[in-house]
C-alpha cells in the first residue's frame, strides 16, 4: 500500500486519515458509483430489451399503431389509441380528484387546524393507504365502490344523459369506479409530498404574512401554498406517474373495453391493464405489439416526468424572482 | 421527502407480491399428489368443473393415478397439447385435421361431454323470462342493438318492462372453445354475422364497448357485477352464480330454455354423424324442442405414450366416458348420447 499522507506541520492536532478510514472511504465511493451505474445500466437494458422485442411490431405497423383502435389478435391488427386515451383520461381525472383532496389534506394537517399529535396520527393513517395491495383496492372497488355509486350514476344518466360525460349508464366496471379508486391510490403520494413541501416553507414567511394582517386563509392561499408550489407540483407529477402505471386495480375495474368514450360510466381500457391482461397468453406477434405498447407507456411516463421537472424549474425561478 | 418514497417502494413491492400471488393462484391450482403416476392436462374452462369432479371421484377409485387439470382455456390447451407440455389437452373445438397431423406422437380425440352455451344477463328488477330471437342476439353481440328497450327486444318480449339501460356485452379475452362454438352458431343463424360480423374463431375482436373477461368463470363473474350485462357462458357457470338466462329461439322458431331435455334433444341429431361430423352437425339443431347452442367438449390425447402412462390415460378417459357421464347432469352438462360415448371409447383403442 503506497499511500502516504504527510501533513506540513507535524505538530498539528489533526491526524491523517488512517489506512482503514481511507479504504472504507474508497470502498464506499466505489460501491456508490457501482450502484448508480448499475441503475442506469438496468434502465438502459430494460429499454434495449423492450425496444428490441418491439422492433418487429414497430417496423410492421409504425405510427399507425398509435392511431388504430382495434386489438384484433385473429387478424393480427393492433392499435392502442383507445388504451392511450383511457390511460390519460383516467389518470387526469384521478389527478384532479386525488390532487385536490391530497393538497387539501396537506394544508389541513400542516396549518395548525389540528393538535400536532392528532395531525401525526392522521398523516400516518393516510400513508398507510400506500401499503394496501392493489388487488385489495380492486376488490374493494368491485364490491363496494361500484354498488355505491351506481344509483347516483344512473340517476345522472337518466336526467342529464345529453351531457357527453353521462351519455351511457353505469353497468359495473367502468371509467368512474376506476378513477375513484385510482384517486385514492395516488392520495398518499400527493398528500405526503405536499405536506413536506408546505412544511419546508420558512416559519418567518408565515409570520410575516400574519404580521401584515392577513387572515388565515389569505396567508395559506396567497403566501404559503404559492411558496410551496414547486414541491406541490412535483407531488402532483409523481401522483400522475403512479396513476399512469397503475395496473392491477385498473385491470379489475376499468372494464377492458377497447373504445374511446367521454362518458364516465362506460368501460374503457388502459395501457397497463392491456399489458397485464393480454401478456400471459400472447403469441409471438401479439407479444411484439404488447412490447410496443409498453414502450409507448414508458414514453408517456417520461414525457410527464420531463414536463413535471420543467414546471418545477419554472416555478422555483418565478418564486426566486418575486 | 424520504419517507413517502420509502412508502412508495413498499407499496410497489406489496402490489407486485399481490399480483404474483394472484397470477400464481390463477395459473396453478395445486392438487394433492398421490404416490405413483401423475397425468397433467390443460385446456377448456367450459368443461373444467366436470373434469374437476371426475378427478376427485377417479382418484378415490384409483389412488395410484394422480390427475391434474389446469383450466386455461381451449386455445391455450391446444397450444400446450401441440407443444407436448401436457399428457392430455381439452378443447371445446376439436383439433382441425391439419393441426392433428402436425402432432408428432399422433392425436386421438374423444368427446368427453356436451354442454349448452347460455346467454346470461343481469337486469335487476326484471321479472319474467327474457326471450331472444336468433337475429336479435346476433345483433346484440355485434353491437347493433345497444339498449335494452330497443324496439326489436320489446317486440319479442311484449310483457316485460325492459329498462332503458345500455347493453353491456361481455366477450372472452382468451382463446376459447366456448367462443368458437358460440361464433360458429352465430355465423350459422345470422347472415349479418357471417357477412360483416367479427367472424368465427376461438378469439374474435368484439365490437367496441364490449367488456372482455378471461375464462367462463371470468365472464360469469363480470356479468354478476355489471348491471345491464349479457354474456355467453356454459350453463353451469350461470347457474352457480344464480344468473338468469335468456330463452333462445331455435331453428324451428320456438323459444327454448336451457334444460337437460332441450339440451339432449339438441344432441340427438348429431349422435349418428361419426366423430368427424359431430361438431358441424350442431350449429343450429333442427328439433322443435332443441336448445339452439350446444357444443361437445373434447379430450385431446396422443397415440403414443410411455407404456404405463398409456394405460393410465386409457383408464381415466374410459372411466370418464362411463362413470364420469353420471356426474354431467348435476353440474349442468349433458351426458353424451350412448352412441357418441361408444365412438369415444373406440377411439381410445388407438392409444398405444
Amino acid at each position: 500500500m503506497a499511500v502516504q499522507f504527510v501533513l506540513p506541520n507535524a505538530k498539528s492536532v489533526s491526524q491523517p486519515p488512517s489506512i482503514a478510514a481511507y479504504l472504507v472511504d474508497r470502498a464506499f465511493f466505489l460501491a456508490a458509483t457501482a450502484g448508480a451505474l448499475a441503475i442506469i445500466a438496468l434502465v438502459v437494458y430494460i429499454l434495449w430489451e423492450i425496444g428490441g422485442q418491439a422492433l418487429p411490431a414497430i417496423s410492421r405497423s409504425g405510427a399507425a399503431f398509435l392511431a388504430n383502435s382495434q386489438w384484433d389478435v385473429q387478424n393480427a391488427s393492433f392499435g392502442i389509441l383507445p388504451q392511450i386515451w383511457g390511460t390519460l383520461y383516467s389518470s387526469l381525472l384521478a389527478l384532479l380528484i386525488g390532487g385536490f383532496i391530497g393538497i387539501t389534506i396537506a394544508i389541513f394537517l400542516t396549518q395548525d387546524f389540528l393538535p400536532p399529535r392528532i395531525a401525526v396520527a392522521f398523516r400516518t393513517l393516510i400513508e398507510m393507504l400506500a401499503a394496501i395491495p392493489s388487488v385489495v383496492f380492486g376488490l374493494w372497488g368491485i364490491f363496494v365502490v361500484i354498488p355505491f355509486i351506481r344509483p347516483a350514476a344512473n340517476w345522472l344518466h337518466d336526467s342529464l344523459g345529453f351531457i357527453p360525460f353521462f351519455a351511457t349508464s353505469l353497468s359495473g366496471p367502468g371509467m368512474l369506479p376506476a378513477v375513484i379508486v385510482l384517486s385514492i391510490m395516488i392520495l398518499p403520494t400527493v398528500a405526503a409530498i405536499s405536506q413536506d413541501a408546505i412544511g419546508l416553507v420558512p416559519y418567518k414567511v408565515k409570520e410575516a404574512a400574519y404580521g401584515m394582517g392577513t387572515t388565515r386563509w389569505e396567508a395559506i392561499l396567497k403566501v404559503i401554498v404559492p411558496t410551496a408550489s414547486g414541491g406541490i407540483s412535483s407531488a402532483l407529477v409523481l401522483g400522475f406517474g403512479r396513476a399512469l402505471g397503475e395496473t392491477m386495480a385498473l385491470a379489475m375495474l376499468i372494464g377492458n373495453a377497447n373504445q374511446i368514450s367521454l362518458s364516465l360510466f362506460s368501460p374503457a381500457n388502459t395501457l397497463a391493464s392491456l399489458l397485464a391482461s393480454n401478456f400471459p397468453e400472447a403469441g409471438q406477434i401479439e407479444r411484439q405489439s404488447l412490447m410496443y405498447a409498453a414502450l409507448v407507456l414508458l414514453a408517456i411516463t417520461l414525457v410527464v416526468n420531463v414536463i413535471g421537472t420543467l414546471i418545477l424549474v419554472w416555478t422555483s425561478r418565478k418564486i426566486a424572482k418575486a | 421527502m424520504l419517507l413517502p418514497l420509502r412508502q412508495l417502494t413498499m407499496k410497489t413491492a406489496a402490489a407486485l407480491a399481490g399480483a404474483l400471488w394472484f397470477l400464481a393462484a390463477a395459473a396453478a391450482p395445486e392438487r394433492a399428489l398421490a404416490a405413483g403416476l401423475e397425468l397433467r392436462g390443460a385446456g377448456s374452462t367450459f368443461a373444467a368443473p366436470l373434469y374437476e369432479k371426475w378427478i376427485d371421484a377417479f382418484q378415490q377409485a384409483h389412488p395410484s393415478i394422480a390427475v391434474r387439470y389446469e383450466a386455461v382455456g381451449s386455445g391455450e390447451g391446444v397450444v400446450r397439447f401441440s407443444a407436448d407440455a401436457v399428457d392430455f389437452g381439452a378443447s371445446d373445438a376439436p383439433l382441425t385435421a391439419s393441426a392433428a397431423v402436425k402432432i408428432g406422437r399422433g392425436a386421438v380425440q374423444a368427446p368427453s361431454t356436451a354442454g349448452m352455451i347460455v346467454l346470461a344477463y343481469n337486469l335487476p328488477g326484471l321479472t319474467g323470462e327474457l326471450k331472444l330471437p336468433q337475429d336479435v342476439y346476433a345483433d346484440i353481440f355485434m353491437g347493433r342493438i345497444s339498449t335494452w328497450d330497443d324496439p326489436r327486444l320489446r317486440a319479442a318480449n311484449p310483457g316485460l318492462a325492459l329498462p332503458s339501460k345500455n347493453i353491456a356485452v361481455i366477450g372472452r379475452q382468451d382463446s376459447s372453445g366456448t367462443t368458437f362454438a358460440f361464433t360458429s352458431h352465430l355465423a350459422a343463424v345470422s347472415k349479418s354475422w357471417a357477412d360483416d360480423g367479427p367472424g368465427v374463431g376461438k378469439l374474435v375482436a368484439w365490437p367496441k364497448g364490449a367488456m372482455i373477461a378471461r375464462g367462463n368463470e371470468g365472464v360469469a363473474a363480470r356479468i354478476k357485477i355489471s348491471e345491464g350485462a349479457i354474456g355467453y357462458v356454459e350453463f353451469g357457470f350461470a347457474r352457480r352464480l344464480g344468473l338468469p338466462v335468456a330463452l333462445l329461439q331455435n331453428k324451428a322458431g320456438a323459444f327454448i330454455a336451457p334444460t337437460q331435455e332441450s339440451g339432449i334433444a339438441a344432441l340427438a341429431a348429431s349422435a349418428d354423424q361419426g366423430l368427424e361430423g359431430l361438431s358441424a352437425s350442431m350449429m343450429n339443431p333442427a328439433g322443435l324442442k332443441a336448445y339452439p347452442i350446444v357444443t361437445y367438449s373434447w379430450l385431446l390425447l396422443y397415440e403414443k405414450y410411455p407404456a404405463e402412462r398409456a394405460q393410465a390415460v386409457r383408464s381415466f378417459v374410459d372411466w370418464g366416458l362411463t362413470v364420469g357421464q353420471t356426474f354431467a347432469a348435476d353440474l349442468g352438462y349433458l351426458a353424451l348420447p350412448q352412441a357418441v360415448a361408444d365412438l369415444g371409447k373406440s377411439a381410445l383403442s388407438r392409444i398405444k
